[in-house]
């Protein structure tokens, strides 16, 4: 692999649009099958390499050791290049929240919209960049599948669990699931061969029904025999009529036998639950950034704890970070814990049930990935926070349940990608492997 | 209870971050638009549900506790300008 000459394009397209929080000038290169230029998401360490998951308040920290994922890709002879930018922390659908200072990714396709979020950085580098490349991003309500979407390539989300968290820096820890992004499902298939598997540093990691069976052999299986529900709510209020009607001719292409199904209770509370157990996670994670041991600091002297800790914080979270922060020490405070936190796990026990009876039945659920286009910018600007978050309407159901899913480019509206979603259950990724590998072939 | 600029002021406080007039200005229609939606669980009837605080089944995981190998003390303070004596250095706590 000819180093200088990625990094030089590395480079180039990072000065135009903005995909990396820092670039790896002279990137380690071992011998192995895994003959891929690697982007990682900024959330996930990579020791030596400036690691801030986007924000400000962790600028200047370098971590002493690699993320499990991370160790796992430098093994196989994966070439690191760099960190990619995101939504500080992961709060966001759009790159837009990225911290102080920090520069927002630009759409490869139109560079007055949006990426999407959090992942955007490394599914806009993923559309540009010539060279052979897998990116390892993270998902904890949609954030591998709503960029990978809007930047027309392949965002893969895992089951949760089936990828260690270990050096990820948490958002919500019963969500973040780490996944590959590439330009086909073969190599996002490839990637998570890697990936995947037990880590004795990550007890939620734990060894599925084929874990290290090999993802690959997925590739080219055909789907004769799979199951298709289509989700009803994929295609009604909400969602663009062009991006429906894209998704639509991309299932009659596949050519099997579907049936509609429908989400009620994920359509009605998906959102609520999800943002609910997000934020309460993220204000006790967000907890530990204070200005001592790594990341921003400051003047310690004369002041007692709480002034110091208060400064460092103020200044440093930015906006979103302190929505969230705020809003979920408020769901986790004496007298609103049951009647938030609580209540939304035991939503969450309903909306997952609600997915594993259609999996009883169908092998593989669809819907849009998003419901729109890739906003531009000047539209984001006008949202409340409010309606930012409804953007994932389609997404929070299968990140809130841990269910694997993945985004498939199925053409363009008005010049920007759209992307087709397939759900599977639990430990079932083969299943969308299969199908996405057999649309990318026949479409 | 009613949501207000003191309360939010208040949970700022629990979580060390003091806001501006201008912050607090701006958040207060946008949590009431929030916790809104977030109310709305109570209309689900939850009463015989236990809570998934993962979505997957997760069991413990134990292991002998024997001392591993850990980062060595240059590592440690590798990332902090306020150490002191191989101690990190903090605001006064008394």
């Amino acid at each position: 692999m000819d180093i200088k000459k990625a990094i030089a394009e590395v480079e180039k397209i990072d000065k135009e649009f903005h995909y990396f929080n820092h670039i790896i000038k002279k990137p380690e290169e071992r011998n192995g099958k895994l003959d891929y230029f690697i982007s990682i998401k900024d959330c996930i360490c990579v020791k030596d390499v400036p690691s801030t998951a986007g924000s400000k308040i962790l600028d200047g920290y370098v971590p002493r050791f690699d993320a499990t994922a991370v160790e796992k890709i430098r093994e196989m002879g994966g070439v690191i290049i760099g960190k990619t930018a995101q939504d500080a922390f992961g709060f966001g659908s759009f790159s837009t929240n990225v911290g102080i200072g920090k520069k927002i990714p630009l759409n490869p396709f139109d560079k007055t919209r949006t990426c999407g979020g959090s992942s955007g950085g490394g599914a806009g580098f993923t559309q540009k960049f010539s060279m052979p490349h897998i990116a390892l991003a993270e998902s904890t309500g949609g954030s591998i599948v709503c960029p990978a979407s809007f930047c027309g390539v392949v965002g893969l989300c895992p089951t949760y669990g089936r990828v260690s968290r270990y050096g990820l820096m948490d958002y919500a820890n019963s969500m973040d699931k780490i996944g590959p992004m590439a330009k086909t499902t073969r190599e996002c298939a490839l990637l998570l061969d890697v990936i995947s598997g037990k880590d004795d540093k990550d007890s939620t990691c734990v060894s599925g029904i084929d874990s290290g069976a090999g993802f690959e052999k997925y590739v080219g299986k055909g789907i004769s025999g799979l199951k298709i529900g289509l989700i009803k709510q994929g295609f009604g209020k909400g969602v663009d009529k062009e991006v429906g009607k894209l998704v639509m001719a991309a299932v009659e292409k596949l050519g099997l036998k579907c049936e509609e199904v429908s989400l009620p209770l994920t359509a009605e509370y998906g959102i609520a639950t999800y943002y609910l157990i997000a934020m309460t996670e993220a204000s006790t994670n967000l907890a530990k950034y204070c200005g001592l041991r790594y990341g921003v600091e400051g003047n310690v002297d004369g002041k007692s704890f709480n002034t110091y800790f208060t400064e460092i914080r103020s200044a440093n979270f930015n906006e979103e970070s302190k929505r969230r922060i705020i809003l979920g020490t408020f769901a986790r405070m004496a007298g609103f814990r049951d009647a938030y936190y609580l209540k939304a796990m035991k939503v969450r026990t309903l909306i997952i049930n609600e997915f594993k009876e259609l999996f009883k039945k169908y092998d593989v659920l669809i819907s849009p990935t998003m419901p729109v286009i890739a906003p531009k910018f000047s539209e984001i600007e006008k949202m409340t926070p409010l309606q930012n978050y409804m953007m994932d309407f389609l997404t929070v159901g299968p990140n809130l349940c841990g269910f694997p899913h993945m985004t498939v480019p199925c053409g363009f509206s008005d010049g920007m990608p759209v992307g087709i979603m397939f759900i599977s259950d639990h430990f079932n990724e083969g299943k969308i492997i299969q199908i996405g590998d057999y649309y990318e072939q026949i479409r | 209870m009613k949501l207000d600029k003191e309360l939010i002021k208040k949970v700022a406080d629990n979580a060390r971050l003091k806001l501006t007039d201008k912050e607090v200005d701006k958040f207060l229609p946008q949590f009431k638009e929030i916790l809104d939606v977030f109310s709305k669980l109570n209309k689900v009837d939850t009463e015989k549900v236990k809570p998934s605080f993962q979505p997957i089944k997760v069991k413990n995981v134990f292991r002998d506790d024997v001392v591993e190998e850990s980062l060595s003390e240059e590592e440690v303070f590798q990332n902090v300008k306020n150490k002191e004596k191989g101690y990190f250095r903090g605001p006064k706590a008394v």
